[in-house]
């Protein structure tokens, strides 16, 4: 079946088989390889992307339900200028991130999170990161990050 | 001012946030244009025969390129003959663990793949499977018939004396378990392999390029100048990416039987399985000391799970051997190791790999004694710890440590919680009889790093003509952010800023000589290899600029704040490194080093951790985690808070969640992410570090290594504070993980031997 | 990780769904947020023919005050459910436990019709609407019906919905007694229930202790005839048969539904 999505602002359309999931678009057929594949239980959230605004799994989204939605991946955080996002920025000067597979979903869930929370506490960062996995960072500066984050922003 | 202990945020975290790094599985590139996708049919049992595998079905499934079994592998060398242990890259007649590979279905897509993989169809005649190494050991169900027994590198005497722990008050004898985990990095396995005649380019996740180079070199025949593996971005290691494995060999023998570039990832339910595992040992131990405190003798009788086939097992029955006295004066040490082989995965390298069991288990039996006796474990520490002044500090199992402040560094910790004011506080909650109850965990911990010293690390230093300095390091990130470390010291050595300094590793054309990053080794290996690249590039620039400026070499004043040499006393002529690079001619503004410390380090600390029980349910709470992880001086403070933050947090786990556990047929059951409980931020608190700076003597940056000791230091601290919260209900032991089940079943004991007491 | 080959077909309509549903029969399976299907489809445990993608039926979603009750169109997500400000007013029971489903991402897709109609004894929704005394809309080629929940709950992922039905509505009448709580055991926070509890008043609905969700009608009836919570209490588990599983073994469920349904009482009774 033919999908038109809009990533990143920008419109695209291919024809794909019914099964493809969106994080294989955004990967296979768009080269959009930031969002990073995990897991196979919808448990890691290293494929979160926003879906009309709000964080999803990319891996438990089929393309064909993304048909005419906007989609946004990390790569479509920083400005046209390349000045990083609020988030992208936090993470940096916080240590957010090591090996970096996480950080892009990390990323998009931190985003849609001060999106529907401008100023968490550290208990609603910590619970509203959970399905969200890292293996380097022990969360810490995650955390960190995400509340420097909310402190700019909001 | 240098910029040595500094807090530099990383050069590599623009590209990571904005485009994303590049791992295996993100290279689209032209040599990978139009590659086959490589999936595995992997057994479903844990032991069989292999009676027949028939690929016809799957030959025909669309887009299906080839299926390969061990049959088709004519042409690689075959196993050693010397070896009745020897790992296949397929299975052939016998498959010896769940998830071990069968076949190789090749297939123009990704999900072709997993629909072919499905047809292939292989007959199998189950055969006993033994799964718990005290069952293996007995040697009644082989592994391997040849071989004639599960038994791998035993080491130790025959009979123990027994002599030492007569001599004691106190005898506590116990068997405790250090329960395998998976190190679930959190990118998977994944290659690419393509050849160009003769010669094979592999793009591979893994923690050391060139060992890389070796194995696959040595698994298809040929010599490892016709082997390029190139290292892109890793998604962690943690010592599961040491080298690779079978699957990755088969990857580019696939290629060449193919003539056409092929790639694979695997699925994380596959990676669960056949990934390897880490941990895995059972400790017989015993523990012999006096009412006034000290500890007068210890024997640790220990078997390492190495699963199927025997990697990397014997080593970590070596390391946990090495440090199995850990941070006390015992006069009598008493070691016994095995390694047992069963029908499970494999078990190799995990953060620690084999210190973090040889220092959980002393701490738990260093608790349990001073419960025993009645006295604080804080104090049973300090009467039992290595003194400060009897530093350089040979152990009875021949390591000599060379710097530490045990003492010092419990009682920072203990003060930093507020020790008093959290033994009141459980005090308090038990007197009121709460059924949330508190408790407090201690542990003191050394650690061995770069323990493979001999091998040292390789630097190369270049200076460009437009006075950008480029690194070449066999070092290997996974994330330890090498790239900022390395710029840190050639800006501190030369001058040139870390903007204009670029660290290249994981090329073996580039590199076709370096070890790699395990074991805590990079930066006092590899970052002293760049260190003294960056002297020796110094040295050659000031003959270089003597004889530009005519003046004695020794007048020549290098300004590290501009980056520029002059003449003393004569500031206004400056000649910057760009200069330099062009007086430098033909032969270029370089230097080479192998640096091979002479020994390895032993970083030190002490963690306590602070618990909350829900005495109802078993439920347990991680409220507070303080540490203090000294391994000498910080080249950069942020980057070792987050080893250690990243550490700690793997070591909590493996306290309260983690357990890669099989049924008794050999099959896992915790074979998903869904299952196997790794913690996100809603398990962990923030953490609090404590600062030291304990330097070693053996390099010039007195540094040692800080990516695995928080992992040591925080599991046996989190044991103690369960076992703790329980201590006044009679519970003296509580097996990792401390899942709220078997808290509750150990509170139910207790409380019914409390009844059964009372009758 | 990939699902097996299916079609996709989108409905535009209610009707359209039912009448799709019907053309492909028992090859199809509706999709709305996907989050208790596609991770089945991923593992190959499941592999219907047809999805019938029912996703984009935005009149199905919703969340209205109709006096003695609210109704709940079937296509209402998690997410919506735990930030309405209506339902934590009139139905906080529900308010609350849809917000501890999954996680964040989880809750953006997955729906309530969703979630009952996949009847997995381990979800938080059933044990929910069966305190809440719910009556579940279903509408397919012969019509509408209301099924009372306590009827709705067949048996391991079996609901009364019959083939080409699906969930429209859900009614939750206004409970007369305001104390609830929810009591939700889990090892890790995104963990499904080891065993969790929902009350509203004197009502318990009980999540994985047994191969469907259940009222505690045990502690139900104990109360009823004056015992204490206490003493009720103790009759969680009585006649049912939890799971042993990798998670937790039925003892300890057994022990965990006593513990949780006291302290749920208790806590219902302190809101009242």
């Amino acid at each position: 079946m033919k999908v038109t999505i809009t990533v990143n602002g920008r419109e695209t359309s291919a024809e794909v088989e019914d099964r493809t999931l969106l994080v294989h678009y955004l990967r296979d057929v768009l080269n959009l390889t930031a969002t990073n594949i995990g897991c196979d239980t919808t448990t890691c959230g290293a494929c979160t992307v926003l879906l009309d605004g709000e964080a999803v799994k990319s891996c438990t989204v089929l393309a064909a339900q993304a048909d005419g939605r906007e989609v946004t991946t990390v790569e479509g955080l920083a400005a046209e200028d390349g000045t990083m996002h609020p988030v992208q920025k936090a993470f940096h000067e916080n240590h957010g991130l090591q090996c970096g597979f996480c950080t892009p979903g990390m990323v998009m869930a931190a985003v849609s999170l001060l999106k529907e929370n401008p100023r968490p506490t550290e208990e609603q960062v910590r619970a509203g990161l959970e399905g969200n996995l890292c293996r380097c960072t022990g969360y810490h500066n995650i955390v960190k990050a995400v509340l420097a984050a909310a402190e700019e922003t909001a | 001012m240098s910029v040595l202990g500094t807090r530099v945020v990383r050069i590599e975290d623009p590209r990571l946030l904005t485009t994303g790094a590049t791992y295996v599985d993100d290279l689209r590139i032209p040599q990978l244009a139009g590659a086959a996708f490589v999936t595995y049919v992997r057994s479903p049992l844990a032991h069989a025969r292999i009676t027949g595998i028939d690929v016809s079905a799957a030959a025909e499934a669309p887009g299906v390129v080839a299926v390969f079994t061990a049959n088709d592998l004519d042409d690689v060398p075959p196993p050693p003959a010397d070896n009745p242990l020897a790992e296949p890259l397929l299975a052939k007649d016998v498959v010896r663990y769940v998830g071990e590979p069968v076949a190789m279905v090749i297939t123009e897509t990704r999900a072709q793949g997993e629909d072919a993989a499905e047809l292939v169809a292989v007959d199998y005649e189950p055969l006993p499977a033994v799964v718990d190494v005290e069952e293996a050991v007995k040697d009644e169900v082989l592994l391997f018939p040849e071989a004639g027994t599960n038994i791998v590198a035993p080491n130790g005497p025959e009979e123990f004396d027994d002599a030492p722990f007569e001599a004691c008050e106190v005898v506590i004898e116990r068997t405790f378990r250090n329960q395998r985990v998976a190190p679930v990095p959190m990118e998977v396995r994944s290659a690419a392999a393509a050849w160009d005649g003769e010669r094979v380019t592999v793009w591979s996740s893994n923690q050391n390029a060139q060992t890389t180079r070796a194995i696959i070199a040595g698994g298809l025949g040929v010599e490892p100048d016709k082997v390029r593996v190139i290292t892109p971005d890793v998604g962690g290691g943690f010592g599961a990416k040491i080298g690779v494995d079978r699957d990755t060999v088969l990857v580019a023998w696939a290629a060449r039987r193919l003539n056409r570039a092929v790639r694979w990832t695997e699925t994380r339910s596959e990676s669960l399985i056949a990934m390897q595992h880490g941990r895995a040992q059972v400790h017989k131990v015993k523990l012999g000391g006096n009412r006034d405190g000290k500890i007068l003798a210890y024997r640790i009788d220990f078997m390492q799970d190495g699963g199927a086939y025997p990697r990397v097992g014997p080593l970590l029955a070596n390391f946990t051997t090495l440090m199995a006295p850990a941070v006390y004066e015992i006069p009598t040490v008493q070691i016994r190791s095995k390694v047992v082989l069963t029908n499970t995965t494999p078990v190799g390298a995990y953060r620690g790999a084999g210190r973090p069991e040889a220092t959980a288990t002393i701490e738990r039996l260093v608790d349990i004694f001073a419960a025993e006796i009645g006295m604080d474990p804080a104090e049973v520490r300090r009467r039992n710890l290595i003194p400060a002044d009897k530093f350089p500090y040979t152990t009875p199992t021949g390591l000599v440590y060379d710097s530490g402040e045990y003492v010092k560094a419990l009682d920072r910790v203990l003060e930093a919680a507020g020790y008093a004011e959290l033994r009141a506080e459980q005090e308090r909650r038990r007197a009121a009889g709460d059924t949330k109850v508190l408790g407090i965990g201690l542990s003191s911990y050394v650690e061995v790093t770069a323990l493979d010293f001999p091998n040292g690390e390789t630097g190369r230093v270049v200076i460009g003509r437009d006075g950008s300095a480029t690194v070449y390091t066999g070092s290997h990130t996974q994330g330890q952010g090498h790239a900022t470390s390395w710029a840190m010291i050639v800006q501190d050595q030369l001058g040139i800023p870390m903007d204009k300094v670029t660290v290249i590793h994981g090329d073996t054309d580039a590199i076709p000589v370096g070890t790699g990053t395990y074991a805590s080794r990079s930066l006092q290996v590899g970052g002293i290899a760049v260190h003294e690249c960056a002297v020796k590039i110094k040295e050659k620039a000031r003959e270089l600029a003597a004889r530009e400026l005519e003046a004695d070499p020794n007048d020549l004043v290098l300004d590290t704040a501009t980056g520029s040499w002059h003449v003393q006393g004569v500031p206004g002529t400056k000649l910057d490194w760009a200069r330099l690079a062009e007086l430098a001619g033909e032969e270029g503004l370089t230097a080479d080093v192998h640096f091979k410390p002479s020994r390895p380090t032993f970083p030190f600390g002490a963690h306590l951790a602070v618990v909350e029980v829900d005495t109802e349910t078993g439920q347990v709470r991680l409220l507070r985690h303080i540490s203090l992880d000294d391994a000498g001086p910080l080249i950069n403070p942020i980057i070792a808070e987050g080893q250690r933050h990243g550490g700690i947090a793997q070591g909590v786990a493996q306290a309260l969640y983690e357990e890669m556990a099989y049924d008794a047929e050999g099959n896992p059951i915790t074979a998903n992410l869904a299952d196997y409980p790794m913690i996100s931020a809603a398990e962990l608190p923030s953490f609090e570090l404590l600062t030291m700076e304990t330097p070693t003597d053996v390099n010039p940056l007195g540094v040692k290594g800080i990516g695995e000791a928080g992992t040591i230091g925080a599991t046996p601290a989190v044991q103690n504070a369960v076992v703790d919260a329980l201590s006044h209900l009679g519970v003296r032991h509580i097996e990792m993980p401390a899942t709220p089940e078997r808290v509750w079943k150990a509170i139910n004991e207790a409380r019914g031997s409390e009844k059964r007491a009372a009758q | 990780m990939i699902p097996a080959t299916f079609t996709y077909r989108r409905a535009e309509s209610v009707d359209e769904a039912i009448e799709l549903a019907g053309q492909y029969g028992e090859d199809a399976k509706f999709l709305a947020g996907g989050h208790s299907l596609l991770p089945l489809m991923k593992l190959r445990l499941a592999q219907p023919e047809v999805l019938v993608d029912i996703g984009r039926l935005r009149d199905l979603s919703y969340i209205r005050d109709q006096g003695d009750h609210v109704a709940i169109g079937a296509l209402t997500r998690h997410h919506d459910l735990a930030t309405s400000e209506l339902l934590a007013e009139q139905l906080p029971l529900l308010h609350h436990a849809a917000g501890t489903i999954g996680d964040p991402q989880v809750r953006h897709r997955g729906t309530i019709g969703g979630s009952l109609a996949h009847a997995d004894p381990a979800g938080d929704l059933p044990a929910v609407v069966l305190a809440l005394e719910a009556t579940l809309v279903a509408r397919g080629p012969s019509g509408s019906r209301e099924i009372p929940a306590t009827e709705f709950f067949r048996g391991l992922f079996e609901s009364a919905l019959e083939p080409g039905e699906l969930l429209t509505e859900i009614r939750v009448p206004k409970p007369a007694a305001r104390g609830w709580s929810f009591q939700k055991f889990t090892k890790r926070a995104i963990d499904w229930a080891i065993v969790g509890v929902a009350v509203q008043g004197d009502r318990i609905g009980l999540v994985n202790m047994g191969e469907k969700p259940v009222r505690a009608t045990a502690v139900e009836q104990a109360l009823a005839s004056g015992a204490s919570i206490r003493d009720a209490a103790e009759h969680a588990a009585d006649g049912l048969s939890p799971a042993s599983d990798v998670h937790a073994s039925a003892e300890y469920r057994a022990q965990l539904a006593r513990v949780l349904v006291r302290r749920g009482l208790e806590e219902a009774r302190a809101r009242a």
